[in-house]
């Protein structure tokens, strides 16, 4: 069947609430037939009115509340209404549940669903990517997923850690990915793994969440248009990150660039090229290159929008200019 | 010294008409007041040994009103004491060996050397470790007490008690707020005990909140507000125990303001010449009041009393004679990680 990416998340939490008694959904607007702002819980709320259930407009609070729910043995899945709205729980994640296991020795499984990315005019605060201030902090799984069979099989495999995971869901991506999807079939990656999405010889193109759809873009123009073979990884997991697939990448092909939506300031494509300066600096036939986006606030406007990030053409032109380094 | 017998029986209520169970109830608090008293002190000499890493913080002048909460739980509640509750924790079960460990942060200590002092806690029994920041454990209580409701555990009229400690100074961070709140709209069986105890480190009232009286906060979250005068023991037993006593029937969350002096600084670091002379003359001290108290009305005598304090001092010295000779965390031998999943790529829905 196709299903969008979108719809991928609501089978995962369905199928969840389905199987797991402690299972339950709390988040702003998720109850009843309104189904959340996006509509992810729409269908299943109804069919779980005592385990879906809608927060008072308090994040910090919401955050609380899965982390007590958490070591009562319950599995809490909190939708945050934009990513952006986390940083209010900011506290809670990172001082509380990130910290838990290492100070008391009890696991702390709860599930943040965070909408990010930009769409155009959703401007400064509908559009951040959390990820980067998420994954400094000890003891927090942060998660990216770009397809279809991610989006479940993640969401599915957060929610049987035994750690806080933010799972960083693409709003873009929502409605506009959709693929053939048969979960019997699809390939189950494991959390924790990065994965090829397309291999290549030439250079190694590093991405995740929306950024990896425009690595692809970039790919084929490369190809076709230059002969230039690249191979994009799609990193799936921000923490832990899978430095190993990484580094046997770039060691193979000798060049890398990463492209990512969120900030350049010790971000997570400077934490990718610090681990490859540092342990793969010998095979390196480039400098490693980094595309983020500008460091201004998220623009309302779409053409202010599309100028802030990189897309498959300006990724396609750094790659040209690592290729004739 | 392993398990102390100190789990003493739960109190009834103290308005119990039997009035020999009532001072019996007194004399337990009392003892639980000069109990943590000792501990505060023992840990500042300690400190003053070098043998605490950071900082100490007292609750004293405070052990009134804590041990009231303490002694009004139950086991299977659950309580998120702050930095003032050493009264309060021991009640509720706490030990004193725990205590001291954790003060040294040794690695036999619940926290294993990898946090200290009052972020100590013990979740086997309901006992939450506080985080820092002061209004983020209320919410954490809530989401315990919404797991419990949805295991089906909360019905009927003799509820399970979640209690939370606050100061005058945490009343006014956003965490507490947004969780007072949803705590009322989910009917929670949850106490807030705010301790109003006039300063906030340095700052006073009036720079930290414009209210007349934090009680008449409640209202506004919809939880029913009570108060008391912290110094008074037995005004701290009868109004604590009647807000948990109503959240054990399912009155919904109550809030009780206890007024009442910080009669020490912020921490041992902190000589609080900020409080004046004329605001000490107003506060005295509940340990010494409700003593005399309990000798005016027949209940102690002097000895008693000196009893109960010598008592206190000897468990104390054997808890620390043993915390002494146990090992330190070794950096070698540390788990350093801060994930429980040990393989992450093993994890498979
Ligand atoms: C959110 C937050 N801000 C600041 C601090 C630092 N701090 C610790 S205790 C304290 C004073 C708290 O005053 P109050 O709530 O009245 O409690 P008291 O110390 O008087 O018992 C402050 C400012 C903190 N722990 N948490």
């Amino acid at each position: 069947m196709t299903l969008a990416y979108l719809e991928a998340i609501r089978l995962a939490l369905g199928e969840s609430l389905d199987e797991d008694p402690r299972v339950f959904v709390y988040g702003q607007d998720v109850a009843g037939a309104f189904g959340g702002a996006f509509k992810v819980t729409k269908g299943i709320a109804e069919r779980y009115k005592d385990r879906v259930l809608n927060a008072p407009i308090s994040e910090d609070a919401m955050a609380g509340v899965a982390i007590g729910a958490a070591l009562e043995g319950m599995r809490p899945v909190l939708e945050y209404q934009f990513a952006d709205f986390a940083t209010i729980a900011f506290n809670q994640f990172v001082n509380h549940a990130g910290t838990m296991f290492w100070r008391t020795g009890r696991s702390c499984p709860i599930v943040a669903r965070l909408p990010v990315g930009g769409t155009p005019g959703g401007g400064p605060f509908h559009s951040q990517m959390p990820e980067t201030w998420l994954s400094n902090h000890p003891g927090l799984v942060v998660v990216a997923p770009a397809t279809v069979a991610d989006a479940y099989f993640m969401l599915k495999d957060a929610i049987a850690c035994q750690d806080p995971v933010m799972y960083c869901e693409h709003k873009y991506l929502y409605y506009h990915l959709k693929a053939e999807f048969d979960k019997t079939r699809a390939e189950h990656l494991p959390l924790g793994s990065a994965a090829v999405r397309r291999p290549g010889d030439d250079c190694t193109l590093i991405s995740y969440s929306g950024m990896v759809h425009e690595c692809l873009r970039a790919a084929e123009i490369l190809d076709r248009d230059h002969g230039i073979d690249c191979e994009v990884i799609d990193l799936r997991c921000i923490r832990p990150l899978d430095t190993e697939t990484i580094l046997t990448s770039v060691c193979r092909t000798g060049r890398v660039v990463v492209a990512t939506e969120s900030w350049p300031f010790g971000g997570v494509a400077a934490e990718v090229l610090a681990l490859v300066s540092s342990e793969a600096f010998s095979h390196l036939d480039a400098p490693p290159r980094r595309l983020c986006a500008l460091d201004v606030p998220v623009p309302f406007h779409p053409d202010l929008f599309a100028a802030h990030h990189p897309d498959a053409e300006r990724i396609a032109e750094a790659v040209l200019e690592t290729m004739a380094f | 010294m392993k398990s102390q017998p100190q789990k003493l029986p739960q109190i009834a209520s103290p308005k119990a008409s039997d009035p020999a169970s009532t001072n019996d109830i007194r004399v337990r608090h009392l003892t639980w007041m000069i109990l943590a008293r000792a501990l505060d002190d023992r840990m500042c000499k300690l400190k003053a040994q070098n043998l605490v890493p950071g900082s100490v913080f007292t609750g004293r002048g405070q052990e009134a009103y804590s041990a009231a909460g303490g002694m009004c739980l139950r086991p299977g509640d659950v309580f998120a004491p702050l930095i003032r509750d050493q009264a309060g924790r021991l009640a509720f079960g706490e030990t004193i060996i725990d205590v001291v460990r954790t003060c040294m942060g040794k690695r036999t200590s619940s926290m294993r050397g990898r946090d200290g002092n009052i972020h100590r806690g013990n979740l086997d029994i309901g006992l939450l470790p506080m985080i820092s920041h002061l209004g983020a454990m209320v919410s954490v209580v809530a989401g315990m007490l919404m797991a419990r409701r949805f295991k089906g555990q909360l019905v009927g009229n003799d509820l399970t008690v979640g209690m939370a400690s606050i100061g005058d100074g945490g009343m006014n961070a956003g965490a507490l707020h947004e969780a007072l709140n949803l705590a009322a709209v989910e009917k929670l069986p949850f106490v807030l005990l705010v301790a109003n105890n006039q300063v906030a480190y340095s700052t006073f009232n009036d720079r930290t909140f414009a209210c007349r009286d934090l009680v008449d906060r409640a209202v506004g979250y919809g939880v029913c507000g009570h108060s008391c005068d912290g110094t008074d023991a037995t005004a701290c037993l009868t109004t604590v125990s009647d807000a948990v006593a109503r959240v054990r029937r399912g009155e919904g969350p109550q809030m009780v303001v206890a007024t009442l002096l910080r009669l020490a600084g912020h921490g041992l670091h902190d000589p609080a010449e900020y409080v004046t002379p004329e605001l000490k003359s107003r506060f005295g001290d509940c340990i010494q009041l409700d003593s005399n108290t309990l000798k005016v009305q027949g209940i102690l005598t002097d000895a008693d009393i000196e009893r109960i304090w010598d008592d206190a001092r000897t468990r104390i010295a054997a808890a620390v004679e043993q915390a002494m000779h146990e090992p330190d965390p070794d950096p070698a031998q540390e788990d350093w990680t801060a994930y429980s999943e040990r393989d992450l790529k093993k994890v498979r829905s």
